[in-house]
């Protein structure tokens, strides 16, 4: 390992903001010799609660995590914050405006707030948000706060792999069939029924809890659903309670253990897949690949047969 | 994956017209830049520890409201201060060309006046900010 990669984990372990915040930036564009570092980082990671926090766009999760947040500093623990929002998919460009909400605790040295753009990662963004939460885990941070947009399969997949998984829905915004179609009762451990002081809070959790009944469960947690005005903070700290209810849940039942084990599995496999998928990139426009392409054109091979030769020459 | 140019768009002090920073931050994001919209009210250290956090590689600060000549300094003081002094920092609003000159001397790379178009923008920030450093 270089001495400048060097440099940067001594930092980062050091505490030095620069260091983590540059990091981040070669992680999300893959530099080359990123990995050697992150693998570095990742003995010193693991004693981090990871909470994922995802929801309808304009639910109030950024308030929420703001209000969390300002708990979490209360009990003197340190709060790290990935805030996803979504990439262009046609121009590429993201504007990530989640700061906009978490000015109360922007400030304060004991936490760490990072805006993320989804990017074009196809089923990438989990494994980059994953490097992320590594090197804040690594910086000390005892709460990472991860916030997506609950709309898509890679924001469930990224909330799916934390401790803790907080849906934060609001009163009015369609019927429990939107709920189950979005698939997020099975991801859920709090949920969180967001602006309760409008008309219709009551309803959306009575229907959220009848949902929950219905949604088989061999964990042995029941999802509690809270309601929260995160504005002016009521409710907050029975989140705050209900997560460190489900953390020592976790932790009681064994339970806690299989969750290392299936973040693991899914960040092998991810790193694995990213692996392959340079490989691909790196040669995808290679004589072989075209000499491939051509007879598929001219009807020699089907594509399915030269997928398999071309694959060979990659094991190779 | 390609290095994404990143921008932070604030508004120091207490003027309450976003309207040109919005447009400005649509316009980088058009362009394909990662733009970290922070708004309103927002005091020089906000706006650097933002701008470390988010390691950024330019720093956009609009003002109507004529306290450039203090804010815009405070800022550079403590990019000083912070070991972040090779971000690029744009001014954009209502800046006399002698406060501009005095803010160039300070670091400020650019100041972007009314009726600039956000191409001419888009265009400085492509030819000036650091491509691959890392």
């Amino acid at each position: 390992m270089s001495d400048a990669s060097m440099d940067l984990v001594s930092r980062i372990l050091g505490g030095d903001r620069r260091a983590v915040a540059r990091l981040m930036s070669m992680a999300e564009n893959d530099v080359p010799g990123v990995k050697k570092i992150l693998a570095e980082l990742h003995t010193h990671t693991g004693r981090a609660h990871i909470i994922g926090v995802t929801g309808p766009p304009g639910s109030g999760k950024s308030t929420l995590v703001d209000k969390l947040t300002l708990e979490y500093r209360r009990m003197g623990k340190t709060v790290g914050i990935i805030a996803v929002d979504p990439t262009s998919p046609f121009t590429g460009g993201a504007l990530l405006g989640d700061r906009i909400r978490m000015n109360e605790v922007a400030l304060d040295r004991g936490v760490f707030i990072r805006s993320m753009g989804a990017r074009g990662h196809l089923g990438g963004l989990a494994k980059k948000t994953g490097d992320l939460v590594k090197i804040m885990d690594a910086f000390g941070k005892d709460m990472i706060l991860v916030e997506t947009v609950g709309a898509g399969q890679s924001e469930v997949e990224i909330v799916g792999t934390a401790y803790s998984t907080i849906i934060v829905e609001v009163p009015g915004l369609g019927d429990d069939i939107q709920a189950i179609k979005a698939g997020i009762l099975e991801i859920g451990d709090i949920f969180v029924v967001n602006k309760s002081d409008l008309d219709g809070a009551d309803e959306t959790a009575r229907e959220l809890d009848a949902m929950l009944d219905m949604n088989p469960n061999d964990s042995g947690w029941r999802p509690p659903i809270i309601q929260t005005s995160a504005l002016s903070g009521d409710g907050v700290s029975r989140v705050v309670e209900a997560l460190t209810e489900h953390m020592n849940h976790l932790n009681e039942t064994g339970n806690l253990h299989k969750l290392v084990r299936a973040r693991a599995r899914d960040e092998l496999r991810n790193i694995i897949i990213d692996h392959i998928r340079s490989l691909v990139d790196a040669r995808h426009d290679s004589e072989e690949f075209e000499t491939l392409v051509d007879s598929i054109v001219a009807g020699e091979l089907d594509p399915y047969r030269a997928a398999e030769i071309y694959l060979k020459t990659l094991e190779g | 994956m390609a290095k994404k140019i990143r921008v932070l768009i604030a508004k120091p002090g207490l003027d309450g017209h976003d309207r040109g920073a919005k447009v400005v931050a649509r316009a980088l994001r058009d362009a394909g830049m990662e733009v970290i919209y922070m708004g309103l009210h927002q005091t020089p250290e906000h706006i650097v520890e933002a701008a470390i956090q988010e390691d950024v590689d330019v720093i956009g600060l609009s003002l109507l409201s004529g306290a450039h000549m203090t804010l815009i300094p405070d800022v550079m003081e403590l990019l000083r201060e912070n070991g972040a002094e090779d971000m690029v920092v744009l001014g954009g609003g209502i800046i006399p060309d002698k406060d501009a000159r005095s803010l160039k001397d300070m670091g400020v790379s650019m100041i972007f006046g009314p009726g600039t178009r956000t191409d001419e923008i888009v265009e400085y920030i492509q030819k000036n900010v650091r491509v691959a450093d890392e």
